[in-house]
């Protein structure tokens, strides 16, 4: 496979530290289906939640040099598992596309000619287009359980740099884990926000919006929730307790990559597939 | 002076005329440099004309009249685009530069449209400069 | 030899602040033919139209030309002025030194340059005019009006009633329109259908309507005074004359099920059906999506049952041609649905509905026989949210105007649901409430103070749905934007008045212009609110923009009286700007080669062959004529000639081409 067909992945850093599992889950789901991982090379922090909000050209300059990066070792597509990253690489990639004054400054800042590849994709479409045609004739344990589907607030928006369709109600996630057997429930807060960028700053905040997520799931009959976010599964799951503690009701509602789900489904050794690295037990 | 160059709009009444007094109504600012002569359509625009300004001083021209299936003639601007389709290449062949040429739609809504297609073409004419060449080979002496 | 006159007009500090005028005058002076040349404070006034007609009489003008505002506003002034005073009008060009140069740049030398420019430019026009007379042509009196709401039906009646004919054409297959659907009207409450279906029936039975239902403009040929329009009958499947709508087909018809668009879906219809009890005509047609026979083939049954053998299975659409004198347009408005808002559900929630559902529900002839139940499940609504703004004034969702009608019909809905729901609670969010009109505001404080709706400045920013009641999710701004949650039955969403999807279509068919959002343009918002900028069609209701019925009718009777007015004359005066073919002396006759481009590429069929003969009535040679009265003076014919033999009165090429050196020489 040349490299323009094949797909860069750049896992960023939570999926390096805090959810390494959801790196973990993607790597043992893409062997199992023989499909190469190549890592973007001497790849860097994004900047995600944080240079946005307080410097302008550090939040351009440091997607680009990903961007840059990616292209120069000549790939066309890019991978991008965690839906922060995936938001700023996104985005700058447009500003970089549309605004030449953009690109010359970060191509300043960085002394180096700044590039993008064609395509960003997120991890359902990555899962859609790649993925679950190979799951096709493969004997699949299904996950018989019935699933909020949890998207979070960055990664199929904002209108017009998503190529979501349906930014409010998106259904790329229900239709993966429709055909892994499960039941995804119909709830009201797919695209709520958890409070990611409250989650040092600001904890109340974070229970009080994780916990209306959670009664909402739990009120639904949900045996688990689905996520593609690093943000959304450490507030959902690591802030479990603050949770309990601000809606006075207890929930034992595991908190799934929906990778892990793919790799549970193609019957992946959980221990592969980081399953004990998280908080709320998983008893499948 | 090489600031000074000369854009003749040739537009119809109905749509860009109409568009143009908008631009007006609204106060929009655009270049001086662009005089508008009244068609009653693009379809009535004899393209001869467009040389003859050329040869008589004109730097820059604009040709616009109504968008697709807006005419008020029904079909004078199709006959208008297909007509410049055709001398277009003809131009090209001759060795005119036809980027002196700019041809548009503009409504009777679009008063913002026409201010913007006023500046990008003066700016792209004052780049090009004044057409001397043209007026040369036509025998005109250039003023 | 041309003697010009050259008017500057100051129009005030419009053209006097930025052009300095006296100069363009002074300047003007040296052009050549130029005789005499001046400026005025305003030319269009009575003083300043003196002035031009003194000199003119004083210098023996031949030619005039008044350097003032666009000549869309004031050329028939100034034409007229100079014909008074002797001059043809003709002879008279405007200089558009306002909306094309002191309006458009900043006050300075340039802009002052190139006002002299425009001036000499129509300078050196005129000098080539010629003395034209205006051209008569006759008048069919008939009207044609599109679309059978209330202003249809207004329009009609009074051009009717003046004693001339109308052909009013309707889509659907009952007159009526929105308003028919309505409950109760603002601001007096007073019934919708009391007030319309008496004016109805007075359609149906004028001598002087010609009213087609079902039918839709197929194409509008001719202009003013001369429309030939053919008009598609689309095939009711029943024999008009021989059915006498005892409604036998209808009960029978087994096909029970479709959702039907005079209930918005609330309720069902049957494929052959009448769409509502009071239509006009009271007769029904088979929807042939959806009746079985159509479909698979077997079935008939609504013939078996038919007392008069009325069904026409094998009816064609028919197109029928009809005379015309004026047009006018009232095809209305639609509004948005409630699956046009990914926020509020993608209409997937049953009890999430837009104002007209509601207005169907309210209604003693809708579904629900004017008890307020919720399409759900049936029951009674204890909390109802009504939602100004769904939509409108909203540029995300590309819908950036107001539709005027969604704060009075809302607090119109909070009140009939007060008057039915008296325990219940309703809420209204709102940006703003704009009621202004004759008891209007009075009515909107009625709903909150005498019947105690719940008024919530504010958005909503979701609502869904949870343990079977919706979940409406918004902030309070009058309250420091404070997050509001109301849990309720139902909600009604007071979607965006939009324009037709077809309104483009029937745009470009008509020749009117539309605007972004495909509302159909005026000829001048204020001064000419019901004309068109295409002469002899006119607008009528929400097809402008959206409004309300009392300004709708008034608009409807203003259309007709426009059209009265066009009637009261046999003969129209047309604007002499038609093409001609040129005459020269034998043996030559005319240039024209007779090779008839001219005819391929009219879109008018204006022109026509003429053979020229000898005295022994041989044919010596065949060359093109143009038909004056059919000519409306586009030229395209004039760009496509070879041998430059056709041209356009008033824009010649000697005109334009003079135009253009005068305007290219300056130096």
């Amino acid at each position: 496979m040349s490299k323009n067909m094949s797909v860069a992945v750049y896992p960023g850093c939570s999926l390096n530290g805090s959810s390494r599992e959801y790196m973990e889950s993607l790597r043992a789901v893409l062997n199992a289906l023989e499909i190469p991982v190549n890592e973007v090379d001497d790849w860097n922090c994004c900047g995600a939640s944080a240079a946005h909000n307080i410097d302008q050209d550090m939040a351009v300059a440091l997607p680009s040099r990903i961007l840059a990066q990616t292209a120069k070792d000549g790939y066309s597509n890019l991978l991008v598992p965690c839906a922060a990253c995936y938001n700023r690489l996104k985005h700058v990639q447009q500003e970089i596309k549309t605004s030449p004054e953009i690109r010359q400054k970060a191509s300043v800042l960085l002394n180096q000619e700044i590039n993008t590849p064609d395509t960003i994709v997120n991890i359902l479409e990555y899962l859609q287009s790649t993925v679950m045609p190979r799951l096709e004739g493969k004997t699949l344990k299904p996950v018989s359980k019935k699933v909020a589907c949890y998207y979070g607030c960055l990664l199929v928006r904002p209108k017009g740099i998503s190529d979501e369709k349906q930014i409010e109600d998106p259904q790329g996630m229900d239709q993966i884990m429709a055909s892994l057997g499960a039941e995804p429930v119909s709830w009201a807060f797919k695209t709520e926000c958890c409070g990611a960028g409250f989650s040092v700053s600001n904890t109340t905040t974070v229970a009080r919006l994780s916990s209306e997520i959670l009664i909402d799931a739990a009120d639904r009959g949900a045996e688990a929730i689905i996520v593609a976010c690093p943000m959304c599964h450490s507030n959902l799951d690591m802030r479990r307790r603050e949770i309990e503690k601000y809606s006075g009701r207890k929930f034992d509602i595991p908190v799934l990559y929906i990778t892990q789900a793919i790799g549970l489904a193609l019957g992946i050794p959980a221990k592969k597939l980081g399953l004990q690295r998280h908080f709320v037990p998983v008893k499948i | 002076m090489e600031n000074n160059i000369k854009v003749v709009a040739f537009v119809c009444n109905w749509c860009t005329y109409a568009g143009a007094d908008l631009t007006g109504t609204s106060r929009i600012k655009y270049s001086s440099d662009v005089k508008i002569v009244r068609f009653p359509c693009t379809g009535r625009i004899d393209f001869m004309l467009l040389m003859k300004a050329f040869a008589e001083g004109a730097d820059g021209i604009i040709v616009s009249g109504c968008h697709p299936n807006d005419c008020h003639y029904t079909s004078g601007n199709f006959h208008a685009r297909r007509r410049w389709i055709v001398f277009k290449s003809v131009l090209e062949t001759f060795g005119i530069d036809t980027r002196r040429i700019q041809f548009s739609w503009v409504s009777a809504a679009e008063g913002a449209k026409w201010a913007e297609i006023v500046n990008t073409t003066v700016e792209r004419i004052k780049e090009l400069g004044p057409y001397t060449e043209y007026r040369e080979l036509a025998g005109v002496e250039a003023p | 030899m041309a003697r010009i006159g050259v008017f500057i007009c100051h129009c005030g500090e419009n053209i006097g602040g930025t052009v300095d005028c006296n100069k363009v005058a002074k300047s003007a002076e040296s052009f050549d033919g130029v005789v005499f040349s001046t400026d005025y404070k305003y030319m269009c006034s009575d003083p300043g139209q003196t002035l031009i007609k003194q000199a003119i009489a004083e210098h023996k003008l031949t030619g005039v030309v008044v350097g003032a505002c666009s000549p869309r506003m004031h050329e028939p002034t100034f034409r007229k002025t100079c014909s008074e005073a002797g001059v043809n009008g003709y002879m008279c060009e405007m200089a558009n030194l306002r909306e094309h140069c002191s309006w458009v740049h900043e006050k300075g030398e340039a802009t002052t340059n190139k006002a002299t420019d425009l001036v000499r430019m129509l300078v050196g026009k005129v000098k080539n005019n010629k003395p034209l007379s205006p051209i008569k042509v006759p008048v069919s009196k008939t009207a044609l009006v599109i679309g059978g709401g209330i202003a249809g039906i207004q329009t009609s009646l009074d051009i009717a009633n003046a004693g001339h004919k109308v052909v009013l054409i309707e889509k659907q297959p009952s007159i009526g329109g929105h308003m028919s659907q309505l409950s109760e009207t603002f601001p007096t409450l007073d019934c919708s259908q009391c007030i319309l279906t008496p004016r109805m029936v007075e359609v149906a039975q004028h001598p002087n309507i010609e009213l087609i239902t079902y039918a839709e403009l197929e194409s509008l040929d001719g202009f003013i005074g001369n429309f030939k329009a053919r008009i598609r009958k689309k095939a009711k499947s029943i024999d008009e004359k021989l059915c006498t709508g005892c409604g036998m087909c209808t009960t029978k018809c087994p096909t029970k099920k479709i959702p039907g668009e005079f209930n918005e879906k609330l309720g069902n219809r049957t494929a052959i059906y009448v769409p509502f009890p009071q239509a006009v005509p009271n007769k029904p047609v088979i929807d042939k999506n959806n009746c079985t026979y159509y479909q698979k083939g077997k079935c008939r049954i609504c013939e078996k049952f038919c007392p008069t053998q009325a069904i026409r299975f094998d009816q064609p659409d028919e197109i029928v041609e009809r005379s015309i004198g004026a047009v006018v347009v009232a095809t209305g408005f639609e509004v948005k649905g409630t699956d046009f808002f990914p926020e509020y559900g993608y209409g997937k929630y049953a009890d999430v509905i837009t104002g007209l559902q509601f207005e169907r529900l309210a209604s003693a002839s809708g579904p629900t026989l004017g008890e307020i139940r919720r399409p759900s499940d049936g029951k009674i609504p204890e909390k109802i949210v009504f939602l100004a703004c769904a939509g409108s004034r909203d540029p995300a969702k590309g819908i950036k105007y107001c539709s005027k009608i969604c704060c009075m019909y809302t607090a119109k809905h909070a009140m009939l649901y007060k008057h039915k729901v008296h325990h219940g609670d309703a809420y209204v969010f709102y940006m703003d409430i704009r009621a202004a009109g004759k008891m209007y505001d009075e009515f909107t404080r009625r709903a909150i103070e005498e019947d105690e709706v719940k008024y919530i400045r504010g958005r909503v920013s979701r609502i869904y749905e949870k343990n079977g009641k919706l979940i409406v999710k918004g902030a309070d701004t009058l309250l420091g934007a404070m997050p509001v949650e109301v849990e309720a039955d139902m909600v009604v969403l007071a979607t965006a008045s939009v324009a037709h999807n077809d309104a483009a279509d029937l745009a470009q068919k008509l020749h009117v212009s539309y605007d972004e959002n495909n509302f159909f343009v005026e000829a001048h918002p204020k001064l000419k609110p019901v004309e068109t900028n295409t002469a002899g069609i006119f607008l009528a209701g929400a097809c402008q923009s959206p409004r309300d019925i009392p300004e709708t009718v008034a608009m409807a009777s203003g259309a007709a009286s426009k059209i009265l007015g066009l009637f009261s004359q046999n003969e129209l005066t047309r604007e002499p700007v038609v093409a001609v073919v040129n005459r020269a002396a034998p043996p030559l006759f005319s240039t024209c080669a007779g090779c008839f481009m001219c005819q391929s590429v009219c879109p008018y069929q204006a022109i026509e062959k003429e053979e020229i003969k000898n005295r022994a009535g041989e044919t010596i040679k065949t060359v093109a004529k143009v038909n004056p009265g059919l000519c409306q003076g586009c030229g395209t014919c004039v760009a496509f000639c070879r041998s430059k033999s056709i041209d356009i009165q008033g824009f010649s090429n000697e005109q334009m081409v003079e135009e253009v050196f005068a305007l290219l020489n300056n130096d």
